[in-house]
């Protein structure tokens, strides 16, 4: 899946000030309000996360290279230094605000995404990342970059996506295939799936000398978000608030094809949704960001054993708790270090295996 | 009143289910009988529109289902097949009020929350409805599952072996519940069923099928005889009249 991660530390991110910190992905609690006492109290638990998710967006916001932070903010102001107040914004502005924003849009879509494909497939141990969904949307991006490498990012990110898509609906037809539905069998079969597309794409990479540009896609690394270079990646916000409408149906999917069916769901279009959500996200993630692998796996997992799998009310934990995470991830990468930084793709892939190993041995005594 | 038409389903060179015509009239129970592999539940799920046919059609209330629109169905026949792995971790209740879904299509009203409630009493799933499903013992899931589409709450109600994980005392109380269900609620519930004696002594009708074909169809007493037994099973079974019953008798 993920290169052992030759990092050529990065440069942080420069920026400083606080203004109020957009926290884009967080939904607001009353989103995930179900009738009955129970949905208050999931309410009020939910909205004290988004607080947190929220401060941590903040601390995000302020955490660069430069001393930008509230304090030297208020200080220039009250000092009239207005060249260092406006230099301050400008650097929020620039890059600190578009960092966090990115990093909770991607934190938040990436987690939905893998939660919606762990449903399509009944399975909890697959995401994006190990079913070749990822690894189809960086060979789409390669053949652009060899065939047309001046075009702009939207037709990169269209290539992405339609490779992304034929990639996962690939490994959807294999798993037909497959007689034995056994638990471990289908991420392995993913896994192989992504192993071969890689190992195709790392061929041709290396043919023409594009290695170090596929490094920078298998790597997800937050460092180059500055403004006019990510906002591409809102339109996550928009596929992840379609994932919520259709929740039903894809808890419903989750069930199985002939429950699916006997409730008068048309499987085969939930199946057909679900996919190009999730090729769409991963596709756009990779574009702006890279690959941050586990994310989609350990967030669903760690919110399913919390409070279930019913979608309507899972989708807004899953997607706070996948910003959050990125968040502090991406916090600890820039920290690590300083003032270098290590790509959030690593520091999440540390984490998470490290989470899920804890679930999984811990999911035995069920 | 459920049509048959020259139903088939092969696999390959085999055929499972064989050119099957029937009626299954409106109101009551029918059970589907015979040996394993003899196509009941194939037969099931053509008619649910779960499996496509190679040949024939399926109408209920005139309504092709093939070409009715799913959801439409979905409020006048429901089934629910044998094996019911739950991969996902929903609580009882969830999972009932989801048997709402064609009605509602997720927005629950006071009614649905009323007719979610009223399965879940039926079934004594009250005290269990916020368990989740996956903690359940086998029975209780059963149950759970049957409340669902209870709470589905549609003319046809298909379904495969209802009784599998069901103890006596359950299985008998699961079909007095769908005999409620038949004869209060004017339902038509069919079952795929392996014990001939809860068939004999709960359903209107009896549907006997062999090697993919349908052998026999007639009431308990035109079904639960040896002969009749002895063509559909292969093996020689007693029938006694016990409190006004037909009992096979089959352990020894």
């Amino acid at each position: 899946m993920n290169p052992a991660a030759t990092t050529a530390p990065a440069p942080a991110t420069p920026g400083t000030v606080p203004a109020g910190p957009p926290s884009p992905g967080a939904p607001s609690g009353s989103a995930a309000a179900v009738p009955g006492a129970s949905g208050r109290r999931n309410a009020r638990r939910l909205a004290a996360a988004s607080a947190v998710v929220l401060l941590l967006a903040v601390v995000s916001t302020f955490v660069g290279v430069l001393d930008v932070t509230p304090w030297s903010l208020w200080h220039q102001l009250v000092s009239g230094d207005a060249d260092g107040f406006w230099a301050s914004t400008e650097i929020l502005a620039v890059s600190r605000l578009p960092r966090t924003a990115s990093v909770v849009l991607a934190g938040t879509a990436l987690a939905v995404a893998g939660l919606i494909m762990q449903l399509m497939v009944r399975n909890k141990f697959v995401e994006p990342s190990t079913v070749g969904t990822v690894e189809s949307a960086s060979a789409g991006l390669l053949v652009v970059s060899i065939f047309l490498p001046a075009a702009p990012l939207m037709a990169k990110m269209g290539f992405a996506a339609v490779f992304a898509v034929a990639g996962t609906a690939l490994f959807l037809l294999v798993l037909q295939r497959v007689p034995l539905r056994n638990t471990l069998l289908v991420p392995l079969v993913g896994i192989m799936l992504g192993n071969v597309i890689a190992s195709l794409t790392t061929f041709f990479a290396y043919r023409f000398d594009l290695l170090q540009t596929l490094n920078s896609w298998m790597i997800g690394d937050f460092s180059g978000v500055i403004r006019g270079r990510y906002e591409l990646l809102w339109l996550v916000l928009a596929l992840t608030v379609v994932g919520y409408v259709a929740a039903d149906r894809f808890t419903v999917a989750g069930m199985g094809q002939e429950f699916t069916t006997n409730l008068g769901i048309d499987y085969r279009r939930v199946m057909a949704l679900g996919l190009t959500l999730v090729a769409l996200i991963s596709a756009v993630v990779v574009v702006t960001i890279g690959s941050i692998p586990f994310l989609g796996l350990v967030v669903p997992n760690l919110v399913s054993m919390l409070i279930g799998d019913n979608v309507r009310r899972t989708v807004p934990w899953v997607a706070v708790f996948g910003a959050g995470f990125v968040l502090v991830c991406d916090i600890v990468a820039r920290v690590i270090r300083y003032p270098y930084e290590i790509p959030v793709g690593t520091i999440v892939a540390v984490v998470g295996a490290a989470l899920f190993l804890t679930m999984l041995l811990r999911g035995r005594r069920r | 009143m459920i049509e048959l038409t020259g139903l088939t389903k092969r696999y390959g060179s085999r055929t499972v289910v064989d050119r099957v015509s029937g009626t299954i009239e409106a109101g009551g129970i029918i059970s589907i009988i015979g040996a394993n592999g003899a196509g009941k539940s194939t037969l099931l799920s053509m008619a649910a529109r779960l499996l496509p046919m190679d040949e024939g059609t399926v109408f209920v209330d005139e309504l092709d289902v093939l070409s009715t629109p799913s959801d439409q169905l979905a409020r006048k026949l429901s089934i629910l097949r044998q094996e019911n792995t739950l991969s996902v971790r929903l609580s009882v209740r969830d999972l009932v009020a989801f048997g709402r879904h064609p009605h509602n299509r997720g927005r629950h009203t006071a009614e649905d929350r009323e007719h979610v409630d009223r399965a879940l009493r039926y079934l004594q799933l009250d005290e269990l409805a916020d368990r989740y499903v996956d903690e359940l013992s086998g029975g209780q899931r059963q149950r759970a599952f049957i409340a669902m589409v209870i709470a589905q709450d549609t003319d046809y109600v298909l379904l495969d072996e209802p009784l599998n994980n069901l103890d006596m005392k359950h299985a008998v109380e699961m079909m007095q519940l769908l005999r409620r269900m038949a004869h209060d609620f004017g339902k038509t519930v069919v079952l795929v069923i392996h014990d001939i004696n809860f068939a004999s002594c709960y359903s209107d009708r009896i549907m006997a099928m062999k090697d993919g074909a349908l052998v026999h169809h007639g009431t308990p007493e035109q079904i639960m005889r040896p002969e009749v037994l002895r063509d559909v099973y292969g093996i020689d079974i007693r029938v006694e009249q016990i409190d006004g019953h037909r009992i096979g008798i089959y352990f020894a």
